[in-house]
């Protein structure tokens, strides 16, 4: 699947909470971006950072300079880092009605308690990835944030799967870029199964 | 070379690109993570420099004083409270000529306190006598860094790059760094026109009376006036080594055919270029204007620009308290004698973010003729008003910063 949208520049919100690296995620995102050769631009939303706090991070990708310096109100596809987020935090204002929502999470999405605001977005369009489990298991951390963007990259086809591993070596040194691109992998191949699945087939009308 | 990078990170390599000897500096956000570079590029010896981590802001700039003034390439960096507690040192620096410069991680000032990006800080030192330069993407706050050396050094007057806090030192986007031999070729080695050496000994700071006082400031006046001419010619050098677009005075958005011109300074240009390039789509003739350099206020080029204007819109992220904006009322001076009408548009403080909606309903008010002298861009006017009511009602209303604070939590618990 690669998503299309009507606009050129593509925008991305990231929501998590102090400590889960959502900042550096929205990072992250732009370095692969740039990577494939995209113009790219990432911010935090410059409030006190405090551990386990709500955090927003947004991102832009596209084909020319983005100029703009707003953050993201109205946003292509959402990534939400940390699913206890659900009801605190306005996670689905604004969101475009061909967006894309991806959620760190290893319940079925009707065990969420998404309520109205899933009822608001087309079931296709979200999707579920167990990145915290995937990261403890690799990264032996709980930090969901690189393992979101291999499902980012699977879900949207807006940045490549290498355009996120080279992002990851940037970051990160030795066995923890190798964990952490290991991670990237699994989360990508996980999304893209699931995509490809009769289930999800079933979902989508045509 | 192309690097995809936060800004910060970037402004610290185009310093390090400009062998600075001394980086004195003392921490404050949204500055830090330019200080953290520079000192881990001289820790990893990846730059030769001095790095003094001063115990205040004063010393920062006092130390810097000290370095310049014997011939050393001084650099320092600052922010809001960061800049008010150096404010001694900034007008010695200027007033003794020495070419210091300075990033200026653009943030509000206190009370009450906030973090977060507008541009009191640089305002409140407009009359120092520095060069003022403001960066509209980080890719100009990086060129600005290697102008402000060489026009530091060659005017022998200290140089300011302000770049909005956060917005654009926190952003990660492109950025183009040169080779070092391109740098330079851009900036030759410091050559001081007064420095203090053992062997040729001069006093500096002399104490000046009534005698001779207007003398130096007359002085001072016409070199940061010179910048005005050395700037274009600095920026056409930067052209042609760097192979793009390089700062100049002012720089001009379909400005040609254009009635409604938008004029402002820093990274805000970004989401007024995106507006204009949506309203021009539906036939309407605005443009925009930025402002890079400050002080010395480009006045002629600023008039030459907006000759053709019948409307100007004046966006700007500081106030003087008491009277308004202090851009506008720059530029009312530039166009002495023209009738053009000037609306003053507040907008950024204190890091309220500029949406692109808010400011094409400005715009198009402008476009209508219906816009106001002055407009607070997104004002909470319930806030205001509640306020106001209170202290018209009671005497012992209490501190305003707190009751508004109330007020507001007051309508999220009641949404």
């Amino acid at each position: 699947m690669a998503a299309s949208f009507e606009s050129d520049v593509v925008q991305i919100r990231l929501h998590g909470r102090g400590g889960q690296g959502t900042v550096t995620a929205a990072e992250l995102l732009a370095v692969a971006a740039f990577e494939d050769g995209l113009y790219a631009q990432a911010f935090p939303s410059f409030g006190s950072e405090r551990t386990g706090a709500p955090v927003e991070a947004y991102c832009r990708l596209g084909h020319r300079e983005i100029r703009t310096r707003e953050p993201v109100n109205r946003p292509h596809v959402l990534i939400i880092q940390d699913p206890t987020l659900l009801g605190v935090v306005k996670l689905f204002a604004g969101l475009r009605p061909e967006g894309y929502v991806l959620i760190n999470t290893a319940s079925p999405l009707d065990e969420l308690g998404m309520g109205e605001d899933v009822a608001l977005i087309a079931r296709e369009r979200v999707l579920t990835l167990p990145a915290t489990d995937i990261a403890l298991e690799y990264l032996k951390r709980p930090t969901p944030n690189s393992v979101l963007l291999g499902g980012f990259a699977a879900m949207t086809g807006l940045i490549s799967l290498s355009g996120v591993e080279a992002a990851v070596h940037h970051r990160f040194r030795g066995a923890v870029a190798e964990a952490n691109v290991a991670a990237v992998r699994v989360a990508y191949d996980h999304v893209h199964r699931h995509l490809s699945s009769e289930e999800y087939h079933r979902a989508v009308p045509t | 070379m192309l690097y995809q990078l936060e800004g910060s990170q970037a402004v610290a390599r185009a310093v390090a690109l400009c062998r600075p000897d001394v980086v004195c500096a003392y921490p404050i956000s949204p500055q830090t993570h330019i200080i953290e570079a520079l000192g881990a590029l001289v820790k990893s010896d990846q730059l030769d420099a001095e790095f003094i981590n001063a115990d205040s802001e004063f010393s920062a700039l006092s130390v810097s004083i000290g370095a310049s003034a014997v011939g050393a390439r001084a650099y320092t960096a600052t922010a809001s409270q960061g800049l008010l507690f150096m404010m001694e040192a900034v007008y010695n620096a200027a007033g003794l000529g020495l070419p210091i410069v300075m990033t200026l991680a653009n943030r509000a000032i206190g009370a009450p306190i906030n973090i977060w990006n507008d541009h009191s800080d640089a305002m409140s030192v407009r009359d120092s006598g520095w060069v003022q330069l403001f960066a509209e993407t980080n890719q100009e706050a990086v060129d600005l860094h290697f102008l402000a050396f060489a026009l530091a050094e060659e005017l022998s007057v200290p140089v300011m790059v302000c770049v909005d806090g956060f917005i654009l030192t926190h952003s990660i986007e492109r950025v183009d760094l040169p080779e070092p031999e391109v740098v330079d070729a851009l900036l030759p080695p410091f050559l001081p026109r007064q420095s203090l050496d053992p062997n040729d000994p001069v006093s500096i700071g002399a104490m000046v009376g009534p005698e001779a006082f207007t003398e130096v400031r007359y002085l001072a006046q016409v070199r940061l006036h010179q910048a005005l001419d050395v700037i274009p010619r600095l920026g056409e050098r930067h052209r042609s080594l760097l192979g793009r677009h390089a700062a100049q005075l002012i720089d001009g958005y379909e400005l040609d055919d254009a009635d409604v011109v938008v004029i402002a300074m820093g990274s805000v240009l970004g989401t007024i270029k995106d507006v204009v390039d949506d309203m021009r789509a539906e036939g309407h003739r605005i443009g925009a204007l930025s402002i890079t350099c400050f002080r010395p206020f480009p006045a002629a080029a600023v008039r030459e620009a907006l000759s053709r204007a019948t409307r100007l819109v004046v966006v700007e992220k500081a106030f003087s308290i008491g009277y308004g904006g202090i851009l506008s009322t720059d530029i009312s001076l530039a166009l002495r004698g023209l009738s053009t009408p000037i609306h003053e548009v507040i907008a950024g403080l204190g890091g309220r973010p500029v949406w692109a909606d808010s400011l094409r309903g400005v715009f198009s008010d402008a476009l209508a003729g219906t816009l106001v002298e002055t407009t607070f861009l997104d004002l909470d006017r319930s806030l205001v008003d509640a306020e106001l009511a209170r202290m018209a009602a009671t005497r012992r209303s209490g501190p305003p910063a707190e009751n508004v604070l109330r007020d507001l939590a007051d309508v999220g618990r009641s949404a």
